[in-house]
């Protein structure tokens, strides 16, 4: 995995993030690596605390304590955002890497209309008179599709797609060469999501932007994303080209998340989604953290985590007894 | 059948197993536990404990009748009146354990009865809304907005003077607060679904509300019940200090009375005035300390803060601002 | 103001339904006391449900189909129309409140886990309210046994420790499977399902979906399951309604509705959800444009009109009335007229 870190855009190595609590540590993120080269874009899919969104905080490091980055790198083209100062990182947030938000009325100030959001973010970055990050900002409106009407409302006006396409305006406001969006599209209806991904291509498609894409929906990044990184527990559990990944899922886990989307299309067939749920990270399983609701578990999957391995299609998996190539 | 069998620990390891606490009997009352181990908590359990044991034992730590008069006026404290006489020349000392009796039964029993009542009309306003609501709400309001001391004096005045006449006259004024307090919980909760799941299973309307509801309210309640103490004691001393009560039973109140009806500042007798004055100063604070410890527990945003602090200052971590780096020295 | 629609899913030879649903209205009045205007929540909705049939309602937030359900599980009041429960109208026979029988024969569970059991009661009592309140056990160890054979019978083992236990200490899908062992007390032969799985982890879901669908299988249950999502419609419902705007605006068997839809709606909705299966589609996406209108005293006619691709102006004159496309499948659109 070292190898290709020279010209990525970012390259998270071994990076682990763990919450302080009274009574222990709770290691939210392990040991995980990944990479993001300029233009590409890379889905991060896992449940409910699979460490997913953590990651992305941790990259604008805007996690607040108790969560401490208690090991490994984040180097954004080489410079070491670890190592940074307040001063440093307030210089470094929004001109490199935004976050477009999960809940946009959670990220969204219900008393500043949502042109002002946009300005106040350009202005405070960046020295600029008024006047030029309100041009700008209606030029962002424009380029996200919302109607420049709609300037001046406030956020409660607004439908829930908008408010979205709001917040990725204001992800964009300084032209970052990296946008993360954590579950953008959760929060909306199934037809204004459609559309949001469409906007969110067609963006990237013309600005250039590499994207860290996180969701639960492995459904939505077949469309969006090069590569998808699963997760489960905290750690990253398979890694490979998204069609690669589709076709030829080598994980237990993720063969079982394919197993839980039933299609619209296509034969009905029975599924089983994975029995269990997912581990409390106060105490997570012993060995490869998946093996207590793992079909293929042995024993030696409880004593140690596997070691991950590489295929020559630059496939990722950690797993002792990895499915091979075909199976579906 | 083949439904395929989820097991509790099917998710988790042996030593995750053995960890997993068994959880108290009764769910409601979780605050309580975590309270008994907040100083705050402790502290005012006992000094509350230590009036109560006055009260109960007075027969006991000041046998004889504190209404007699043992001695000269105004003696400052000697070995053998440790708090002095008052200007009629009766045992300070005995009074205020005496005097606990009547100054902690009232203000606890009017406590009772203004939470019940608030209770009742609170919960009933919050959970059928409609015009039930309206005319509640509008008798709540109106007594909340009449000034208290004089509605309180106008009914002490013309209501047969007793215990029971300052207790009906206190809880009317003071239980408007409760209720609305009451009434937006109630609102709130109604709202969640157990509640219709509860109705769609045919569960009667006082069941729910008795039953289902204001078990989720206990904390909210003993705070109220401490708050209407508080009130009650306080309220229940003044009435009798301006001489609205029956000043010839002995209570802290009524002690104050007499040192005032003595003019016991100007005669320098502070010992009439301090012991009563301080007994129920001390009863609010001790009060007040469980209200405060309670709104810790029950309030997680509180109780996170506190344990963020704890755990930084253990890791020497300064700022808040950026995700603190372990592995570097600066918290930066 | 439309004429009350015919009743819809009907069938030559087909069985005497359990549930028929005619012209269900909600408005919900709003504004000052002065000058009150309504949301039309629910406009006119029809449809059956047989015996031991899944139906899935499908629609996207403002639909209805949340306020639909809450009317036929009595937890709201009908503005208009009629809910006939084994040939009786119980809005007609039980007026101001539901009848414990007709309780013990419609549950419903809720989408939220996490709110739809009372944090400070145990998971046993939450099993044996409905168990006492319908007489269905009257002795501590009748209870006891009958809460322990729900429990097992959703899949919670071992029963007795769960009993004991609180909602705080399960995870989101054992806290579903409650709500479906609280609805089964009572032995009811339908259960509401406001999108039970919608607010539960992926891998878990199926695992609820499963039960619901051995539920049908084994005890004759029917079901109305509430989503958004086409795909799960697909996969547990016999038969599927489309709500848009308070209105139901195509019903019928889910894959004859999935293969062939014919309202445009229903076609958007489709060409929305995403596929891993099917590969790139975005070039066939069937867009709509705008969002959904607003519900304040509605014009009359289609509520999709303002943003149908093949709107015409008979669309904003009336509603459509049913059209049935063949025996199972019937539409309300202007095209078919």
């Amino acid at each position: 995995m070292n190898a290709e870190d020279k010209g990525a855009l970012l390259a998270v190595r071994d990076l682990s993030v763990e919450y302080l609590t009274p009574r222990g540590a709770v290691k939210a993120v392990d040991h995980v690596s990944f990479q993001i080269q300029p233009g590409e874009v890379v889905g991060l899919a896992g449940e409910s605390g699979s460490g997913k969104s953590t990651i992305a905080h941790s990259v604008l490091r805007i996690l607040r304590p108790p969560a401490v980055i208690s090991g490994g790198e984040i180097l954004f083209r080489g410079d070491d955002i670890l190592g940074m100062t307040q001063q440093q990182l307030e210089a470094f947030r929004w001109k490199n890497v935004a976050l477009v938000f999960q809940s946009a009325m959670n990220a969204l100030n219900p008393v500043v209309s949502v042109v002002d959001q946009v300005t106040d973010t350009m202005m405070v970055h960046q020295k600029m008179p008024r006047k030029e990050a309100e041009a700008r900002a209606t030029e962002l409106f424009r380029v996200v599709g919302i109607d420049p009407a709609r300037l001046h409302s406030y956020p409660h006006e607004l439908s829930g797609g908008m408010r979205q396409r709001a917040v990725i305006a204001i992800a964009m406001a300084l032209n970052p060469p990296l946008l993360i969006m954590d579950e953008p599209t959760t929060a909306l209806d199934v037809v204004v999501q459609k559309e949001i991904l469409r906007q969110i291509i067609a963006l990237k498609r013309d600005f250039g932007f590499s994207i860290l894409f996180i969701t639960h929906d492995l459904s939505l990044l077949v469309e969006l994303a090069d590569t998808i990184a699963i997760m489960y527990a905290g750690q990253i559990v398979e890694q490979a080209g998204s069609r690669e990944l589709f076709d030829h899922p080598r994980h237990h886990y993720t063969q079982g998340l394919m197993n839980s989307f039933p299609s619209i299309s296509g034969p009905k067939r029975r599924l089983t989604g994975i029995p269990g749920a997912p581990p409390d990270m106060v105490a997570p399983p012993s060995g490869c953290r998946f093996h207590p609701r793992c079909l293929a578990a042995q024993a030696c999957c409880a004593e140690k985590v596997p070691a991950p391995t590489m295929d020559e299609n630059g496939h990722h998996v950690v797993c002792y007894f990895p499915l091979e190539g075909g199976e579906r | 059948m083949n439904i395929p069998q989820i097991s509790v620990t099917e998710a988790q390891t042996p030593e995750v197993r053995s960890k997993i606490r068994r959880a108290p009997r009764l769910a409601q009352f979780d605050w309580f536990t975590r309270m008994l181990r907040d100083p705050k908590a402790v502290i005012g359990l006992v000094i509350l404990a230590i009036f109560l044991l006055m009260a109960v034992f007075a027969p006991v730590i000041a046998p004889k009748d504190p209404n007699r008069i043992v001695g000269r006026a105004n003696q400052a404290p000697t070995a053998k009146f440790i708090f002095g006489t008052t200007g009629q020349g009766k045992d300070v000392f005995a009074q205020m354990v005496w005097g606990a009796r009547l100054s902690l039964g009232t203000g606890f029993l009017t406590g009772a009865l203004i939470t019940l009542l608030s209770l009742a009309l609170g919960m009933t306003a919050g959970y059928f809304r409609g015009w039930v609501d309206g005319v509640l709400s509008t008798a709540t309001n109106v007594f909340l907005i009449i000034p208290g001391l004089p509605l309180l004096i106008t009914l002490a005045m013309y209501l047969p003077p007793g215990a029971m006449t300052i207790i009906i006259v206190l809880s009317v004024t003071g239980w408007a607060w409760g209720a609305r307090v009451f009434r937006a919980q109630t609102l709130t909760l109604r709202e969640k679904d157990f509640v219709s799941a509860a109705v769609v299973s045919g569960e009667s309307t006082f069941n729910i509300i008795f039953r289902e509801i204001l078990p989720n309210m206990t904390s909210l309640v003993v705070s109220s019940f401490f708050g209407s103490v508080i009130y009650a004691i306080g309220a229940d001393a003044g009435l009798a200090f301006l001489g609205f009560e029956n000043v010839s039973i002995v209570s802290w109140g009524t002690m104050l009375f007499w040192a005032g009806n003595n003019s016991a500042l100007l005669t320098g007798a502070w010992w009439t005035i301090l012991p009563p004055g301080l007994c129920i100063a001390l009863v609010a604070f001790a009060t007040t300390m469980l209200i405060y410890s309670l709104d810790e527990v029950t309030n997680p945003r509180l109780r996170s803060e506190k344990e963020i602090d704890s755990v930084l200052k253990r890791f020497h971590i300064r700022s808040r601002r950026s995700t603190p780096v372990l592995r570097h020295e600066r918290g930066g | 103001m439309t004429q009350s629609a015919p009743i819809v899913n009907e069938k030559e030879g087909e069985r005497f339904p359990l549930l028929e649903v005619q012209g269900l209205t909600k408005h919900f009045p709003m504004g000052t006391f002065f000058k009150t205007r309504f949301v039309h929540a629910v406009e006119d909705v029809s449809f059956k449900v047989q015996r031991g049939e899944v139906v899935a309602l499908v629609g996207e937030s403002g639909s209805g189909k949340s306020t639909t359900i809450r009317m036929v599980a009595r937890l709201i009041d009908a503005t208009r129309g009629s809910i006939v429960y084994q040939g009786e109208d119980v809005l007609h026979t039980e007026r101001t409140h539901a009848s414990l029988r007709y309780r013990s024969k419609v549950q419903m569970i809720f989408q939220d886990p996490f709110s739809s059991l009372n944090g400070v009661k145990s998971i046993g009592h939450h099993l044996e309210r409905p168990l006492q309140i319908h007489g269905k056990a009257t002795t501590r160890a009748e209870i006891r046994s009958r809460v322990e054979e729900l429990l097992t019978s959703v899949g919670l083992n071992p029963a007795w420790e769960f009993a004991g236990k609180y909602p705080h200490e399960l995870s989101g899908g054992q806290r579903q499977r409650v709500a479906i062992a609280r609805a089964l007390a009572v032995e009811p032969e339908l259960i509401l399902a406001d999108e039970p799985i919608s607010m539960l982890d992926v891998s878990i879901r199926m695992g609820v979906l499963n039960l619901i669908e051995a539920l049908k299988e084994e005890n004759q249950i029917a079901f109305i399951y509430i989503t958004h999502d086409l795909a799960s419609a697909r996969y547990i419902g016999d038969k599927t309604m489309v709500m848009y705007a308070g209105r139901m605006v195509e019903g019928g068997e889910s894959e004859e509705l999935m293969h062939h839809p014919a309202h445009p709606y229903t076609r958007v909705l489709i060409s929305a959800v995403p596929d891993p299966h099917a590969g790139l589609r975005t070039n066939q996406a069937v867009a709509a444009r705008g969002e959904i209108p607003s519900l304040i005293e509605p014009p009359p006619g289609c509520p999709f009109a303002p943003r149908c691709a093949q709107v015409m102006p008979a669309c904003r004159e009336a509603m459509p009335p049913v059209r049935w496309l063949n025996d199972a499948h019937w539409v309300r659109c202007m095209l078919y007229e």
